[in-house]
């Protein structure tokens, strides 16, 4: 009975294979938790980091996080979303759907470093401007386009032919029919993918290292004049995200209290990509339900 | 087109000119043949449609039929491997051509298809889509147009007080409907009927019908159909198709009570198919 | 009835006079994106070849030296620009990772779809997305307090090592390989499961006699993506390495790789210097491994069999 024997201890190694996922989720998970979660307060959310004394907080680096990803989705929504619609209701097959096929594919394959190389060369030293936020977003939409290309794609071809052929045949154009029949019916598969990119966007730090630069200027939380030097709200300053400021303390961190800026960071970064998890998935059901409601 | 033709078809022939010099047709195919890609669904077909009538559009799966029906209003475009050859004359057009503004031809031909498929919007929403696009926006103009199609459509005493619900929640048969009315608001002259029916029950099935019924007075109608007593009950003229072919043309009576064809009478007295 | 003003031809042919309904604007628009995006891919190619060719071409440095020498001395007196322990160190990592990635993440797949279909895909399906959730800055902070140190108690080292760039990697590439192998698995037909069953194979024969071997291009695509992630992985095996210009001589000792010593470097190096312009050939290295990476998919992915 060999074989039977072997599948038994076959049987026994996955079941702790399967264990270890679960052990290995559990332990990182409570690790950042207890580790991050007392250091949190609304203290260390609400003041400024400190190079050299202990009692830094992540502000600036809190703000620069989301602002960053809002200017990336503003360029990367619509520009993916446009390329999705190319690609699933124009691309005809042949050498260019191909070419814009491979293009797409290795996008998403670049390291995040190299893509941070790229924004680096142009962005930042062919353009003069430095380290800037634009520069990191443009950076953080080359690395996410590929994302939001393929959730678009996918969304609109998921809209049934029938309500395609319900609008051409009452004589509207296919523009007119894309912007008022397909794509509404495709918002709620990209509004949740928009939502789970944000999340990989505000985690992203390779990206952003040569890009948005290492530190921020004291900023004026009270200057709203996005041209103004200490606005929060200029796009042409350096800009460290919460991501970049974990790294940062690690590598060549001076403070006393290293441990527990970079513990309490990760785990409001960890906590914030799993409030988008969460956020795509409710929302992506709430709004399912609303345009399918036949009760 | 040299063939020489056998004495059956030279009749047939002959019918269908007789029955095209009684009354000018609104639209007409000539040799019209259809192919996707190399495959040809349609072959050679003549067929006229003269105003306010209902031809009935009949044949097994796979004849061709839907095919045809498609092309009338160029919905088959949206098939990058669809091609044609030979005329459809509207009126003094062909809207085969190229210079065709099958927008413009697609309002005046307008199409119902099998399944009920209303926008995942409102009622009044779904006919007011189109009506907006054409630039209609003023809201006392398009709540009267609103109500008049659904009433045109016999929808109107159903759906008054809730025209601001979801299309969803009405039933199959109110959906098909739904979708007609928002096919008359676009004021059409042609109406295209693909199995308008075949997914409903009989109640709607003959709430149906007795709109098409109703309809033709003032529109002309092609309905292609499964159900051969349908066909029976509603057209005035029937057309029998077979593997892309049109075998047999005729008044319904005619077709149903003493076909010239022998495949068409195994396919009507429901032999096959 | 008949339209007195208006002939079929006046409301049918095409005109110029006829507004186009934003047809063509839409259009436009759409393949401007399209158009956009192949740009984006075509200048960045371009213009990442070109400065890391400079290194080469300008600052004369030996390409095969770069790619052959191991001593990597930028500031000597005489400097040295031998890149080979950080391409050693880039593919060990990438190669022992992948060991252990591997077959975990095979493992688990097979558990997900064949054992416990119902409850462990349940399970594990969202451990998996949760665990690509967690951005590699964290993966490196939770290796930098726990794997490293743990390495230095139980070796001669300062626990900074490639083994702990190995560890780090393998549990971020591990939901990818896991993923990718499990909808491969589930997709196989059912008819072939029967089959196995139906000639009194074990369960276990079943899927390693026939399942497996019938998904193996894909079960291959999982890998190399996996690998793939962990060649370009930057931060977090920086955070943990040791970051040092020596070929290291077990895996407790601290090395480097090609992306650790760009994420270092490339802020202290003044741009347009030899030493930062040889960053850039490294760059262009990572650049062609990922294509490498990619035309090895579509070869697999044109052997699937499923």
């Amino acid at each position: 009975m060999h074989a039977k024997v072997a599948d038994k201890i076959a049987t026994g190694i996955l079941y702790v294979v399967a264990f270890l996922f679960i052990t290995l989720l559990v332990s990182l998970f409570s690790y950042i938790l207890f580790q991050g979660v007392p250091y949190i307060s609304l203290d260390f959310l609400t003041s400024p980091s400190s190079t050299v004394q202990a009692g830094g907080g992540i502000r600036d680096q809190l703000f620069n996080s989301f602002y960053i990803l809002f200017i990336t989705m503003i360029i990367t929504v619509p520009l993916g979303v446009c390329g999705g619609i190319y690609m699933a209701e124009y691309a005809k097959p042949g050498k260019v759907t191909n070419a814009i096929r491979t293009c797409i594919e290795m996008l998403a394959s670049l390291p995040s470093i190299v893509v941070g190389m790229f924004g680096l060369l142009i962005f930042v030293n062919t353009t003069g401007w430095g380290y800037t936020i634009i520069g990191g977003a443009l950076a953080l939409t080359i690395f996410n386009i590929p994302v939001m290309v393929r959730v678009s794609e996918d969304a609109v071809r998921s809209v049934p032919q029938d309500q395609k052929e319900a609008s051409l045949a009452l004589g509207i154009t296919k523009w007119h029919t894309i912007k008022t029949v397909i794509l509404p019916a495709a918002f709620p598969g990209i509004l949740t993918g928009a939502i789970l990119a944000s999340g990989r966007i505000f985690g992203e730090a390779a990206a952003l290292l040569f890009t948005a630069g290492l530190s921020t200027p004291n900023l004026d939380y009270g200057n709203w004049n996005p041209f103004s030097a200490s606005s929060p709200l200029n796009i042409f300053r350096p800009a460290e995200t919460l991501a970049v400021h974990i790294w940062a303390v690690n590598t060549n961190g001076i403070m006393p209290d290293v441990q527990e800026i970079a513990a309490g960071s990760s785990a409001v970064l960890v906590l914030s990509v799993l409030l988008f998890n969460i956020i795509a998935r409710v929302t992506g059901k709430r709004i399912q339900k609303k345009l399918t409601a036949s009760k | 087109m040299v063939t020489v033709l056998n004495r059956a078809e030279q009749k047939t022939v002959k019918r269908k000119q007789k029955i095209t010099k009684q009354i000018k047709p609104i639209l007409q195919t000539q040799n019209l043949s259809i192919s996707y890609g190399e495959n040809k669904a349609v072959q050679d077909v003549s067929l006229p449609f003269s105003k306010n009538s209902i031809t009935a559009l009949i044949g097994p799966s796979g004849c061709g039929k839907s095919t045809f029906l498609r092309t009338i209003n160029r919905m088959n475009d949206i098939i990058p491997s669809a091609s044609y050859e030979g005329e459809i004359i509207y009126e003094d057009v062909n809207i085969l051509d190229k210079n065709i503004d099958v927008i413009a031809l697609r309002k005046e031909i307008g199409m119902v298809f099998q399944k009920p498929n209303p926008f995942a919007k409102s009622i009044y929403n779904n006919i007011a889509h189109a009506l907006r696009f054409y630039n209609i926006k003023k809201k006392t103009v398009l709540a009267e147009l609103v109500e008049e199609s659904l009433t045109n459509a016999a929808l109107w005493d159903e759906v008054k007080d809730r025209l601001h619900e979801s299309a969803y929640q009405l039933s199959g048969g109110q959906q098909q409907r739904l979708c007609i009315a928002r096919t008359l608001a676009m004021k059409p002259n042609v109406l295209l009927l693909d199995e308008p029916s075949s997914a409903l029950d009989p109640v709607s099935n003959a709430k149906i019908e007795e709109l098409i019924m109703k309809l033709k007075e003032k529109y002309t109608i092609i309905i292609v159909t499964h159900n051969m007593q349908q066909a029976a009950r509603i057209s005035d003229q029937t057309a029998f198709f077979l593997n892309g072919k049109l075998i047999e043309y005729d008044k319904t009576d005619k077709i149903f009570l003493n076909p010239a064809n022998k495949e068409t009478e195994a396919y009507i007295s429901g032999r096959f198919g | 009835m008949e339209s007195v003003a208006s002939t079929a031809k006046d409301r049918l042919i095409k005109s110029t006079k006829r507004k186009n309904h934003g047809e063509s604007s839409g259009k436009v628009i759409v393949t401007l994106a399209a158009l956009i995006i192949i740009a984006a891919t075509l200048s960045m190619t371009i213009f990442l070849s070109i400065k890391g060719m400079q290194a080469f071409i300008i600052n004369g440095v030996n390409p095969i030296e770069f790619l052959t020498s191991t001593e990597w001395n930028p500031t000597g007196e005489n400097p040295e620009f031998g890149a080979f322990p950080f391409i050693f160190g880039s593919l060990a990592v990438t190669l022992m990772a992948a060991l252990i990635a591997g077959p975990l993440g095979i493992g688990g797949a097979i558990f997900m779809t064949e054992i416990a279909p119902s409850w462990g895909r349940k399970i594990l399906q969202p451990i998996i997305e949760l665990l690509v959730g967690i951005p590699s800055v964290v993966y490196g902070f939770i290796a930098l307090t726990i794997i490293v140190p743990f390495i230095r108690d139980y070796s001669s080292g300062t626990g900074y090592s490639l083994l702990a760039g190995i560890i780090v990697l393998a549990v971020m590439i591990l939901p990818t390989i896991t993923t990718i192998s499990t909808d491969a698995i589930a997709a196989i037909p059912n008819h072939l499961r029967d089959g196995s069953y139906a000639l009194g194979a074990t369960r276990w024969q079943t899927i390693w006699k026939v399942l497996l071997p019938s998904v193996m291009p894909s079960l291959w695509t999982a890998i190399i993506l996996g690998m793939a992630r962990a060649f370009g992985e930057a931060l977090a095996v920086q955070m943990v390495i040791g970051n040092v210009r020596d070929l290291p001589g077990s895996i407790f000792d601290p090395s480097a790789t090609l992306t650790s010593i760009i994420t270092l470097n490339m802020g202290h190096t003044t741009y347009g210097s030899i030493e930062n312009n040889t960053l850039w050939s490294m760059g262009l290295i990572l650049l062609l491994i990922s294509l490498l990476f990619i035309l090895i998919i579509r070869f697999l992915s044109a052997r699937r069999k499923i």
